[in-house]
């Protein structure tokens, strides 16, 4: 089983995710932002940092990185990709999930302990986890506060799309959401952090069953 | 030929930027601000000017949250 992380300039979470990865028991493979594809992984960890810097929006740039045609065709065809925080924010951008992440309401750099729920343990990247189960995930960042129109809100509601929600929402999310996917439930956006949170040498190793549950994801369909 | 975009958060999109320096300017005694929009202003010179329409739909304005308008500077 090997699981791909991207690496853009200015990331800074793919040494851990890698890390988290292999603690997890699979094989950590590095994506370069100019590879043109994805060397044959089972599925994608777009991990946090600053790509490009955040120039123009966070994620507005690497969302057109060479890497990003094949993991943009491998999240359509069903494969399991996982963006973490500015992972999440490309994700957006490159409209594999609906919405956007917005300045923090209270126009502060973030950098805490949340606790967060799990609302869908229907995705690859959650289905370990208990429904309902709460967990404490550090959180590191200036825009986390998801929008979206009303409409699509409600739809993400209707179908059981919210994948975690704040306790206590640090950053004036929409319906306190912390992270979502898409319709197939592939493509997930967190933006919380697990991989900080998958070894107990860094506080908790809570996280690492995001990991896990990708991987018995990937067996029980190959 | 000189292009100018502006791009700014829809209206009724929260602006916490823009908030931010509207609560700071009565400390500066300027008093009677209203409100405080903070967009972003791109200059560009481009060979193409039909092409600016793609350009900012595409990655200067984000539609989802960004509203955008552009034009020709002489």
């Amino acid at each position: 089983m090997r699981i791909g992380v991207t690496v853009f300039p200015g990331s800074n979470c793919d040494r851990d995710a890698l890390h988290a990865i292999e603690r997890a028991g699979a094989e950590p493979v590095e994506l370069w932002h100019a590879d043109a594809d994805l060397k044959g992984v089972d599925a994608v960890v777009v991990p946090g940092g600053f790509s490009y810097g955040d120039y123009l929006r966070p994620g507005a740039i690497a969302r057109f990185a060479k890497v990003m045609a094949p993991l943009e065709e491998f999240a359509n065809s069903g494969g399991p990709v996982l963006g973490v925080c500015n992972g999440f924010q490309v994700l957006t951008e490159a409209h594999l999930l609906s919405g956007a992440l917005l300045r923090n309401s209270n126009m502060r750099f973030i950098c805490d302990r949340v606790a967060v729920r799990v609302e869908n343990v229907d995705t690859p990247w959650t289905s370990l986890f208990e429904p309902g189960h709460e967990l404490t995930l550090p959180v590191a960042h200036n825009e986390g506060n998801y929008f979206a129109d009303e409409r699509t809100l409600a739809q993400l509601d209707d179908e059981g799309r919210v994948v975690l929600r704040y306790l206590e929402n640090p950053n004036g999310s929409a319906n306190d959401i912390a992270g979502i996917c898409n319709e197939g439930r592939n493509v997930v956006g967190l933006m919380p952090h697990p991989e900080r949170a998958s070894d107990p040498l860094l506080g908790s190793g809570e996280g690492l069953k995001v990991f896990e549950s990708v991987l018995q994801y990937v067996g029980t369909r190959a | 030929m000189k292009v100018r975009v502006l791009v700014r958060p829809k209206s009724g999109i929260l602006d916490p930027q823009g908030e931010a320096v509207r609560r700071a300017l009565p400390a500066l005694g300027f008093e009677g601000v209203k409100t405080v929009h903070i967009g972003r202003l791109v200059e560009m010179e481009v060979e193409s000017p039909e092409e600016v329409e793609g350009m900012c739909r595409r990655l200067l304005a984000n539609p989802t949250v960004e509203e955008y308008e552009w034009e020709v500077v002489r």
